[in-house]
């Protein structure tokens, strides 16, 4: 495949009535707004340009670009000289090119002439232009004052800045501006000595988040990926999916023969609309680690070293040993669980060989532990398991609630979005504990924020309604037509009574009852109004209820059903929609249907030629309490690090110590891989071709790059194992699971590679009534009829804080790591974020005598973990928080096995605890640093088993 | 699994069909638990009802006793 170059327009494509005009003699039409440089690119004629690139909007500063138009005087920049009825361009007369050679000149002048040697050669746009004028030669001499002799900025792992290639067009400085929204950049100084500055400090040490956008702008090697510097420039490229955050990401994969050279967000996604995070641009080195396990490995007891062995000896022998599980302790003693980092195709035959192969219906996914509260919640409200928007909705919404997320470290791509229309005008009202970034950052400032006690989302939330109902702010012709009115009178009672209030919330939440009025009177009457939310929603015993009331409010205000409106879960990773959306719940075929429903069962069983269970299997944590009584045995988990990831650590390696077979497939030894018996490698998303579907339902492809380096793609791996087991499937390529899936789910009947490949992506539902995707729900009606209110209790978790435990702590994530880790900590995002810390306010520090830095022990009723403290005023007295990214801080040590009273979905974010300054390592850490390099011995590696090497 | 644990998510469910118009409750927590725990767990619930229900919210113990009655694995073996 060759290196597809995206065409750059040089302005941003417009909407609009066509207007004609004549370019160089060609009658061309384009939207109203769009530049003339814009619209002769759209023709065919790309206008020599150096400060314009579509992703910006027009800047005209170089006065490269100029053309002639009748009627005018002068040489009008192209850029930003607009289309009009009728008008006549020129774009390339003798007086404009000598006027272009002029400025091209003054160019070159202060700029090194080592083009043959220089990293952008053959890759850069004054190079091309030098060319496109036909620059021969310089009239000025390259001694005045210049910028070769400042040295480059190396402090950025993934970039370099090399000031003497700067040519100051500012594209730079424009595009962390406008499309990332940090403000890092600025040009200091004026004339021949302007200069891009990073405020005082480098790269590394200013504002500066490593998205990548002003190395994409940049024309010049002034900045350039490390990779490019080192490798060259790359011959091709195919287009794929991210595989990090639930924003999904389209990317293009340059690479030279069968390596990455870099990552490029491309224009063509509609997710991202090219932009990137440091994650997915840059990021992506793990895929190729030497730590990566290449070849299936098996042993008897987990204290055992690996021992290698080919793939059919580790189908074979994984295969007997859940045969043999099976006959001694009955069928169900056997599951198995999917992951959200896999593609749809692969969590799709997991389940399928789980319902099939092993006969029963114990599948789950790592959805249980994020957002199954969210399926539960919307598909009682609405009747779907899904948010109702696409991402661009965002740019019409007028009053943004944003609670229990923290996008620009979660989800950073949509946060630039979200930021961009904050900046336009748009209010927000930030509910969570913590002062989050988009409280206060560059240009962005929250008009309310709520800062609540963690655990009472659902009184806040409730509050917000009571205002709503009681100031007459209900939007009644909305409900009338849409809901059930018998459920909203119920509801409208309930939220109206005195204790829900604000006044009275007040005393459970923490926030005064004014701020809350003067909010939900701002969401109810502000224009369109949307709410946005993440883990903090999801993650509490109350998760489920939380994201009914939410449910409730949009009803209420009349809140869905168009573009800048709506509820929408920010997805924590890659797949976490297509998870659930495959079937990989217990209780669930794909597309949400309850395995009890006797007509979907028949079609699968007719499809599947197979009996299937009507019974709900078991969940993840029923699937561990079931071990630990000694009648759960097998598990296979695909992807998934359950030891780490997952509450209540040493609850969790119980249960795996106490199964007799635990298969993993993993890209590496994770922490769960060291309870199994049965390791089968993983492939990377390079490495297979699939699909993700992000947090706005959007399928999107996953296309292989690479061939996978252990030999078989995660599906192809899936394949063997079920051959093994004697459950015969057969597919040739990921493109005909997706096609049974179609076939068996009403959601994706109309979704094919085809299709996918025609046009990009496609939003679920995708079938006859919507052939090209539903980018908005619930327009016309809900899809379960009228919309139902629930009536939602405050009801305060049993975990509370007390004399021994007096803090509450919560958990989250931080941009530049990954959920667990392993993947960002094989990559220089370390320099970022080397360790979790524990964030704790000057108060609570300061009663404990603690000062920044110090190694304080954090204790629980389920364990504890030493870490090093924060002081920040972020948190509020009372509330502390860490991350939970690096195994070796085993933050889930502490975390309780309380959950969601409807799915179970753990209660991370609320956690009594006591902190404290210590001298040591935990008891589990010594425990876990001892016992780790044992667990992960390979036969005949001699470097094997050393601890984790990214730790 | 645990009584105790078993018991703390029934009553968790029962609280929240607690707060929902009374005509539905019992009904929306037996139906909860029919959809979401499988049948080891409700055979474990109903063990349990049978050696004395303790700790068992009331509103719980309807929904389990009126489920118990219509439901396949209150009858099989485990
Ligand atoms: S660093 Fe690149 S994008 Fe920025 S001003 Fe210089 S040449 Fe332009
Ligand atoms: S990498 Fe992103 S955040 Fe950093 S300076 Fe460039 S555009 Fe700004
Ligand atoms: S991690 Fe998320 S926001 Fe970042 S590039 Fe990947 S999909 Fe986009
Ligand atoms: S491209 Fe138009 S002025 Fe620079």
């Amino acid at each position: 495949m060759a290196l597809n170059r995206e065409t750059d327009f040089g302005t941003p494509q417009k909407d609009g009535p066509l207007v004609s005009l004549t370019i160089d003699g060609v009658r061309v039409q384009a939207p109203r707004g769009t530049s003339v440089m814009a619209a002769a690119a759209k023709a065919g004629t790309q206008i020599p340009k150096l400060c314009a690139t579509d992703s910006l909007e027009a800047f005209g500063s170089c006065r490269l670009c100029l053309v002639e138009i009748e009627g005018r005087r002068g040489a009008p920049a192209s850029c930003t000289t607009l289309v009009e009825e009728g008008m006549v361009v020129a774009t390339q007369t003798q007086r404009l090119v000598d006027l272009r050679r002029g400025v091209m000149e003054l160019y070159i002048s202060d700029h090194p002439l080592d083009c043959l040697t220089c990293s952008a050669n053959g890759d850069c746009q004054l190079q091309d232009m030098a060319g496109a004028v036909g620059l021969r030669d310089v009239r000025y001499g390259q001694d005045g004052a210049q910028h070769h002799t400042i040295g480059k900025d190396e402090s950025n792992p993934y970039f370099t800045f090399d000031s003497s290639k700067c040519i100051v067009c500012s594209r730079c400085v424009r595009a962390c501006e406008d499309v990332q929204g940090s403000f890092a950049l600025t040009i200091d100084g004026r004339g021949l000595g302007s200069l891009v500055s990073t405020g005082g400090a480098d790269f590394l040490s200013s504002e500066c988040v490593s998205c990548g956008a002003c190395v994409q702008a940049c024309p010049t090697a002034a900045l350039n990926e490390k990779s490019v510097v080192d490798m060259g420039t790359p011959t091709r490229s195919l287009l794929t999916t991210c595989a990090y955050c639930g924003v999904g990401c389209t990317f293009r994969a340059e690479m030279q023969g069968d390596k990455v050279v870099r990552m490029v967000p491309s224009k063509e996604g509609k997710a991202n609309e090219g932009h990137s995070c440091v994650k997915g641009r840059f990021a992506w080195g793990y895929a190729t680690h030497k730590d990566r396990i290449v070849k299936p490995m098996i042993r008897a007891a987990i204290t055992d070293p690996w021992r290698e062995v080919t793939w059919e000896e580790a189908f074979s022998y994984a295969a007997n040993e859940f045969r043999r599980i099976q006959n001694t302790y009955g069928r169900d003693a056997v599951g198995g669980i999917t992951s959200s980092r896999c593609t749809n195709e692969e969590t799709f035959l997991v389940q399928k060989l789980i319902r099939v192969g092993f006969g029963n219906n114990n599948v789950d996914t790592c959805a249980r532990v994020c957002h199954s509260p969210t399926g539960y919640g919307l598909k009682t409200a609405f009747g779907t398991s899904a948010g109702t928007q696409d991402f661009s909705s965002v740019e019409e919404s007028d009053v943004i609630i944003l609670i229990g997320a923290n996008p620009t470290d979660a989800h950073p791509v949509f946060a630039s979005r979200m930021k961009k229309r904050l900046r336009d005008g748009a209010k927000l009202i930030v509910i969570d504990p913590r002062r989050i970034d988009l409280v206060r950052s560059a240009h962005v400032e929250a008009d309310h924020h709520l800062p609540l006690l963690p655990g009472t989302n659902v009184a806040i939330i409730n509050a917000l309604s009571h205002v709503i109902v009681t100031e007459g702010l209900i939007d009644e012709a909305f409900v009338r037509e849409r809901c059930d009115l018998q459920d909203f009178e119920v509801w409208a009672r309930f939220i109206a009574q005195p204790h829900n209030s604000p006044e009275e919330t007040e005393k459970l939440t923490g926030v005064l009852a004014g701020d809350v009025r003067a909010a939900a009177r701002l969401f109810a009457t502000g224009g369109n109004g949307a709410i946005y939310y993440g883990l903090g929603v999801t993650e509490h015993s109350q998760g489920s209820t939380t994201v009914m009331g939410m449910a409730n409010l949009a009803m209420a205000t009349g809140n869905l059903g168009r573009r800048g409106v709506g509820i929408n879960p920010l997805r924590g990773q890659n797949n976490v929609q297509g998870a659930c959306d495959m079937g990989s719940f217990p209780h669930e075929f794909s597309g949400y249907r309850h395995v009890s429903d006797d007509a979907t069962r028949d079609m699968f069983e007719n499809m599947w030629g197979a009996t299937l269970s009507a019974e709900p299997g078991l969940r993840i944590p029923n699937m561990l309490d079931e071990a630990l009584e000694g009648r759960f045995k097998g598990i296979y988990i695909q992807g998934e690090d359950i030891a780490q990831s997952d509450p209540d650590t040493k609850h969790v390696t119980r249960g795996l110590e106490n199964m007799e077979c635990v298969i993993v497939q993993d890209l590496f030894l994770n922490e769960t891989a060291k309870y199994a018996h049965v390791f089968f490698p993983g492939s990377s998303f390079l490495e297979k071709d699939g699909t993700f579907t992000n947090a706005e339902r959007r399928i999107s492809r996953v296309r292989k790059a690479i061939a996978p380096l252990a030999g078989l793609a995660d599906w192809e791996t899936t394949l063997g194992f079920a051959g093994a087991l004697g459950c015969d499937m057969h597919y040739d390529h990921p493109g005909e699971i997706m096609d049974e899936v179609a076939q068996l789910t009403p959601t994706f009947a109309g979704v094919s590679y085809d299709k996918l490949d025609a046009l990009g992506s496609l939003q679920w539902p995708c079938n006859a009534q919507a052939p090209e995707g539903t980018p908005i729900m619930h327009v016309d009606r809900f899809v379960r009829g009228k919309g139902k209110f629930m009536v939602t209790e405050f009801v305060p978790t049993d975990e509370r804080t007390g004399p021994r435990f007096p803090l509450i702590l919560t958990t989250g994530r931080i941009l530049s790591q990954y959920n667990v880790g392993i993947q960002t900590q094989r990559t220089q995002n370390n320099v970022w974020h080397p360790e979790d810390v524990l964030e704790i306010h000057p108060f609570d520090a300061e009663q404990r005598g603690l000062r920044e830095g110090d190694l304080v022990a954090l204790l629980s009723r389920a364990g504890e973990v030493s870490l090093h403290a924060h002081i920040s005023e972020r948190m509020q007295p009372g509330v502390v928080y860490t991350t939970f990214h690096h195994a070796s801080t085993g933050a889930n040590v502490v975390t309780t096995d309380y959950s969601d009273w409807a799915t179970n979905c753990p209660e991370y974010k609320v956690t009594a605890v006591q902190v404290q300054r210590t001298n040591r390592w935990s008891d589990w850490q010594e425990e876990e640093r001892r016992s780790s390099g044992l667990m992960r011995v390979i036969a005949g590696k001699a470097d094997s088993g050393k601890a984790d090497a990214a730790e | 699994m645990s009584a105790e644990k078993l018991v703390r998510m029934a009553n968790q469910i029962a609280v929240f069909f607690a707060s929902q118009p009374e005509a539905g409750a019992e009904a929306g927590v037996a139906d909860h638990i029919r959809s979401f725990w499988n049948p080891v767990m409700r055979r474990q619930i109903y063990a349990h009802l049978d050696q004395g229900e303790k700790g068992l919210d009331p509103l719980a113990l309807r929904a389990l006793n009126l489920l118990r009655q219509s439901d396949p694995a209150a009858r099989s073996e485990m």
